[in-house]
């Protein structure tokens, strides 16, 4: 579905990415894991065309997307979920969600599977989406991104500060999307990773320096500890 | 699947607060004024003024929000907008001096369209040559923009001359209408009217509709909006014309209300404009609408209690303004 080779990405006069080569299977949750500071978020926006590649290719069902404009990127099918969310916070929830779907009206058969997902979306339809708290403000960020179909979703650390409560609600989410799209999560929480991720690439100054199975990766503690610096009895 | 309406969460209200504040400003001032068709007229006056400035400052307001652009060429905009109707009415003068307001419109509508259409060719003009170049760095912004007004302003002393041009008032628009011992310009009734409908029209095109839409969440992130596969350079572009051609709008109204066109009247107002948009917060239409309001208010009230303060009086307005909400009346929650 999507493969990265040899990408570079300068911002300013920073070198991040150091040829990055990623391979994000069809119809997989692909984890990208690493340190603060790894090139985990810059690999995200590099493939959204948020960063310029200054090399290497990123290949999406067989075409080369590096260099592209990012609302062309948007077009192929891939949706982008920031860390920061990025919901429109003076706009409703409803327009919110209107201006992701492009056909310009809902899917019907969507949008309810978007309220059984997340029933807050459809509580708070009509409220400002400042208004609301951080779980449900990351809700709308995924609703966002799932309003209408997609090829791909790039995910930036969907669980960071959130409650435990919504983490969980999070992860059903993500089995349940995960059936029908492929999917690229940044993540910390190593447990959220482990329920979620079939395959794992695990990032280091601006490298990957190990992919594989998460299964292989959540019961090997040592390579953990030699990738991540933990180990998973301190994230139990 | 039908959304709820209950909500625990406060929905799209409006902040009205602000909007209290251009009564609460009228009313203050019947302390002051020792008569009450004075303080008519000035009312009227000072928010025919308002609405004139609302008109001029809108575009650029959006243009800041959008595209975070620092825009002190717009003044040309008003300049430029405001000869090119003069060129349009001084050879339909016979149609100006009608007492008809018909046969007045007839020559005003062209005037309007003409000056709106050229302001915005310019506008277009300057954002890809003067202003792509520099997107992101508001010190060169600063720099650019203040010598495109420099350099407008002597394109227009190359093509209409260095003179100052009379523009008489349509004759229909002329005078004053009394009720009582209150007397209105009919002028200035023109340009409250005006000054309605652009609003009405911002506020149902930003509210009402797919392109308002994407306008306001590009004011709030445009790169989220460009995630979302819309081309936010397209937006940025019409948005620059569009508020280039209401900046020339603007420019004849005012150019109408002062009866004369000179080529620095876009340079005189910039201060106003920049007051009523940090006033209303910068990017928010509502609220460069209501600072307008204030704005008029305000400098014709000191204009008549103390008119060596008449200037002044709108910065110690902003100030004031600041102190209570530092991002403005109707801050833009940008990323």
């Amino acid at each position: 579905m999507l493969a990265l080779s040899g990408v570079n990405t300068h911002i300013n006069l920073y070198h991040i990415l150091q040829g990055v080569d990623l391979v994000v299977p069809r119809g997989e949750l692909t984890m990208l894991l690493g340190r603060n500071g790894a090139g985990k978020t810059t690999t995200l926006r590099t493939i959204m065309g948020l960063w310029r590649a200054s090399a290497g290719r990123i290949d999406l069902g067989g075409a080369d997307i590096a260099g592209m404009a990012t609302p062309s990127v948007a077009q192929l099918g891939v949706a982008y979920v920031p860390e920061n969310m990025s919901i429109f916070a003076g706009l409703t929830v409803r327009e919110n969600l209107l201006l992701a779907a492009r056909e310009r009206s809902f899917d019907e058969s969507r949008l309810a599977r978007i309220f059984k997902l997340f029933p807050a979306m459809q509580k708070f339809w009509n409220s400002l989406a400042g208004n609301l708290s951080g779980g449900q403000k990351q809700m709308l960020a995924i609703s966002r991104a799932i309003v209408e179909p997609r090829r791909l979703l790039l995910i930036d650390e969907p669980t960071k500060g959130l409650a435990p409560a919504i983490i969980a609600n999070m992860i059903e989410a993500f089995r349940e999307l995960k059936l029908e799209t492929t999917i690229l999560l940044v993540e910390q929480n190593f447990n959220v990773a482990r329920e979620l991720g079939d395959s794992v690439a695990v990032m280091d100054s601006g490298r990957v320096v190990h992919s594989g199975r998460m299964a292989d990766l959540a019961r090997d503690e040592a390579l953990q500890t030699r990738l991540l610096g933990l180990s998973l009895d301190s994230h139990q | 699947m039908k959304p709820h309406s209950d909500t625990a969460v406060p929905g799209a209200r409006l902040d009205i607060v602000p909007l209290l504040v251009v009564p609460a400003v009228a009313l203050a001032a019947v302390a002051f004024i020792p008569s009450l068709p004075t303080w008519v007229t000035l009312t009227v006056a000072g928010l025919a003024m308002g609405m004139m400035i609302f008109i001029m400052a809108s575009g650029l307001t959006l243009v800041f929000g959008l595209m975070d652009v620092m825009n002190f060429a717009h003044g040309a905009f008003i300049s430029v907008g405001a000869f090119v109707a003069a060129s349009v009415l001084v050879p339909m003068k016979s149609s100006m001096q009608e007492p008809s307001a018909l046969a007045n419109l007839s020559a005003i509508a062209p005037a309007i369209l003409a000056a709106m259409m050229v302001a915005g060719l310019l506008g277009w003009f300057f954002e890809r040559v003067v202003i792509r170049p520099v997107y992101g760095d508001h010190l060169k912004q600063i720099l650019v923009t203040m010598g495109g007004l420099i350099v407008a302003e002597q394109m227009i002393h190359v093509i209409w001359g260095p003179d100052v041009i009379p523009l008489p008032r349509p004759a229909f628009f002329s005078g004053a209408i009394t009720f009582g011992e209150v007397a209105v310009e009919r002028y200035r009734l023109l340009a409250v009217a005006v000054g309605i409908a652009v609003f009405a029209a911002m506020f149902l095109v930003l509210n009402r509709t797919r392109l308002g839409l994407l306008i306001r969440a590009g004011v709030e992130n445009p790169e989220m909006v460009e995630s979302l596969g819309y081309r936010i350079r397209r937006l940025f572009v019409g948005v620059f014309v569009a508020g280039s051609g209401l900046a020339g709008l603007g420019g004849v109204m005012w150019a109408m209300y002062q009866e004369s066109v000179q080529s620095n009247m876009g340079m005189q107002m910039m201060v106003l404009i920049f007051i009523v948009i940090i006033i209303g917060g910068l990017g928010s239409v509502g609220g460069c609408f209501v600072g307008a309001l204030l704005v008029g208010l305000v400098a014709n009230y000191a204009g008549y209690l103390a008119p060596k303060l008449a200037l002044g009086s709108n910065i110690l307005l902003m100030v004031l303004i600041l102190l209570w909400r530092p991002r403005g009346l109707y801050p833009i929650g940008k990323a």
